[in-house]
């Protein structure tokens, strides 16, 4: 600034200048404010006072929590369906997120250093990204198809039997037990394979996302820890461990918590992929919104339905912080 | 940003190639569901069929595009897509960077609580806000909560408007703006710029790479129409899936190199 010294008590004072920096500031955020609030905000607290009454198509009586209890345990009808749309999207999240972040790791590892053809490679892993699930699942269901589709031919390559992918309504732990003639009991047999498909096609299409991220993390360590630890003479498999990952962990965490949340909400993968079937083995609770409030018609039951997923979600992401958030480090 | 690991000259052939070996192998999992779309929508439909399936076609037949292209109506859906995304980003953008610069920049009443509803809209799911946002749109009048519904169903609007700001590109924006250094605010200030001015010729051109985010969903829509119709024709599917994903993609390896020159120009790391 300039050299003209203003003593610190002359200059014009924060608190006169205040108003006029709110009135330009709230001029500046008018616009998303009234976006955000006609459609997000106003719709969201529409969406509670629908949850607390009987409403299909029209409103009808007042039902206080019933909407909640109903999915919760109230009802024999709706509270099922809630506890498998649970466990399914929590298997979803569960076969997901951990490959998803553990390539995506090692390969962002492998493209940070010096190395030819990075740009390509990291063109390549993005591209599933920017292409669509509508497109994706044209294919996919393709590659997976139980006929004709590549991925028995690949099968059949190592000798294993042809399988039906994303038809196929049995547990993961039953159809491996089963190749080695065990027959397993019902509870044990674990999620479909068509789960696990959509699971492998969702790494697909976020693989390239998250390596960004990484990368973008990687290039926020400095290299003097680097540096440091080769005079000490460091082996490379010491610097990953102790100095890369731990430095790394803000992003981590970060990939984590949006990867999680993401597949938690996910409805586009599920709904072009497998649409809750076979035998609504894939149905996830975003599904069973969808389908409660656009198929049966029952808004006050959908509403409540949704406000539980925002719960969950939300109680997730709280252990999450509470439980990896003290570990993560910053550098 | 293009920083990498010195190079170690203990070993370099053996890790090189381990390390080239497990690039490959996964570009080519990923890759291979666009090589399968491309190649099969060349074939004609028996071959498309076959078990195990051919890795080239015996026959190029590109005729496989012409009529896919013309068994729906593909020019509309693209004309709509075109302008729908470009109505949105430049909309989204402008709402987004007016907010997030008045966040991360401005001192202002009231700051706290909006940012916290901003941030608490982006942990409710779409589902929940999805069943007033349908009653909304829809033509009824008496089941809008007292409220005049809108009346938008099967228009252009109903794509456009709601999604011109999101809490999420306000929040990314916010965090981007947090990391301009302020030697260049202090440097536009100094100069006498005031805040649009700063946000105009400086903060504007930075961002645009940040935000561009094409929307292609009338077109996704079409295809996932197309999907049905096309039943078994499977390579016409392929053949419509590959000019859907096309222009995507060419777009991306467009504003890929813009972006990473926008971050060179600059110096500052994305």
């Amino acid at each position: 600034m300039a050299a003209e010294v203003i003593p610190a008590n002359v200059r014009a004072s924060p608190r006169r200048r205040l108003p006029i920096e709110t009135l330009q500031a709230w001029l500046f955020l008018l616009p998303a404010v009234v976006i955000i609030g006609i459609f997000k905000v106003l719709p969201a607290i529409a969406a509670f006072y629908m949850s607390l009454f009987k409403w299909d198509v029209i409103q009808g009586a007042f039902r206080g929590l019933g909407n909640y209890t109903d999915w919760l345990y109230d009802s024999p009808l709706r509270s099922p369906d809630f506890w498998r749309a649970l466990s399914t999207t929590f298997a979803y999240v569960i076969f997901t997120v951990p490959l998803e972040m553990a390539v995506a790791l090692i390969l962002a590892y492998l493209l940070f250093q010096k190395m030819r053809a990075r740009g390509l490679y990291r063109t390549l892993y993005y591209l599933p990204y920017v292409t669509s699930f509508v497109a994706a699942a044209a294919v996919f269901v393709w590659v997976f198809n139980p006929q004709y589709g590549p991925a028995n031919a690949v099968l059949g390559l190592f000798g294993i039997g042809a399988q039906k992918w994303l038809e196929e309504p049995s547990g993961i732990f039953e159809l491996a037990a089963s190749a080695f003639g065990v027959t397993l009991p019902a509870w044990l047999a674990g999620p479909s394979l068509a789960l696990l498909v959509l699971s492998l096609v969702t790494v697909w299409h976020y693989l390239g996302y998250q390596i960004v991220i990484f990368l973008a993390g990687l290039s926020n360590i400095s290299q003097e820890f680097y540096e440091a630890a080769r005079l000490d003479g460091a082996s490379e498999r010491q610097i990953f461990t102790k100095i890369t990952l731990p430095l790394l962990s803000p992003t981590t965490f970060f990939v984590f918590t949006v990867a999680s949340i993401g597949v938690l909400r996910s409805f586009d993968s599920v709904y072009v992929l497998t649409n809750g079937g076979p035998l609504d083995t894939t149905r996830t609770v975003t599904l069973l919104v969808f389908r409660t409030a656009f198929q049966q018609a029952q808004f006050g039951l959908g509403s409540a339905l949704a406000f539980i997923l925002t719960l969950v979600i939300l109680l997730f992401t709280l252990v999450q912080f509470r439980v990896l958030g003290r570990r993560v480090q910053y550098g | 940003m293009e920083r990498g690991l010195p190079r170690f000259s203990a070993r370099p052939r053996i890790g090189t190639v381990a390390k080239h070996s497990v690039l490959i192998f996964v570009a080519v999992l990923v890759a291979y569901p666009f090589y399968f779309m491309i190649t099969s929508s060349l074939k004609d439909v028996l071959e498309a069929a076959r078990t195990p399936p051919t890795i080239f076609p015996t026959e190029l037949h590109p005729e496989n595009y012409a009529d896919a292209w013309n068994r729906a109506p593909w020019g509309r859906y693209f004309v709509n897509t075109v302008f729908v995304s470009v109505a949105v980003t430049v909309l989204e953008l402008i709402t987004a960077c007016l907010a997030a610069y008045a966040f991360a920049r401005m001192r202002f009443r009231g700051k706290g609580v909006l940012f916290t509803i901003f941030l608490a809209t982006l942990m409710i799911p779409a589902e929940a806000t999805l069943i007033p946002n349908y009653v909304l749109m829809s033509p009824s009048r008496n089941a809008c909560l007292g409220l005049p519904c809108l009346g938008w169903f099967d228009s252009y609007q109903v794509q456009i408007v709601p999604f011109i700001a999101s809490a999420f590109s306000i929040f990314l924006m916010r965090q981007f703006f947090l990391s301009i250094p302020t030697e260049l605010s202090d440097a536009a200030r100094i100069d006498g710029a005031g805040h649009l001015r700063f946000l105009w010729s400086i903060v504007l051109p930075l961002s645009i790479p940040a935000l561009s985010r094409p929307d292609f969903r009338p077109v996704q829509v079409g295809l996932s129409g197309f999907r049905q119709e096309a039943g078994s024709s499977y390579h016409l599917l392929m053949a419509a899936s590959t000019f859907v994903v096309a222009p995507i993609v060419v777009l991306f390896l467009v504003a890929q190199r813009y972006l990473v020159q926008g971050i060179a120009r600059t110096g500052i790391r994305g």
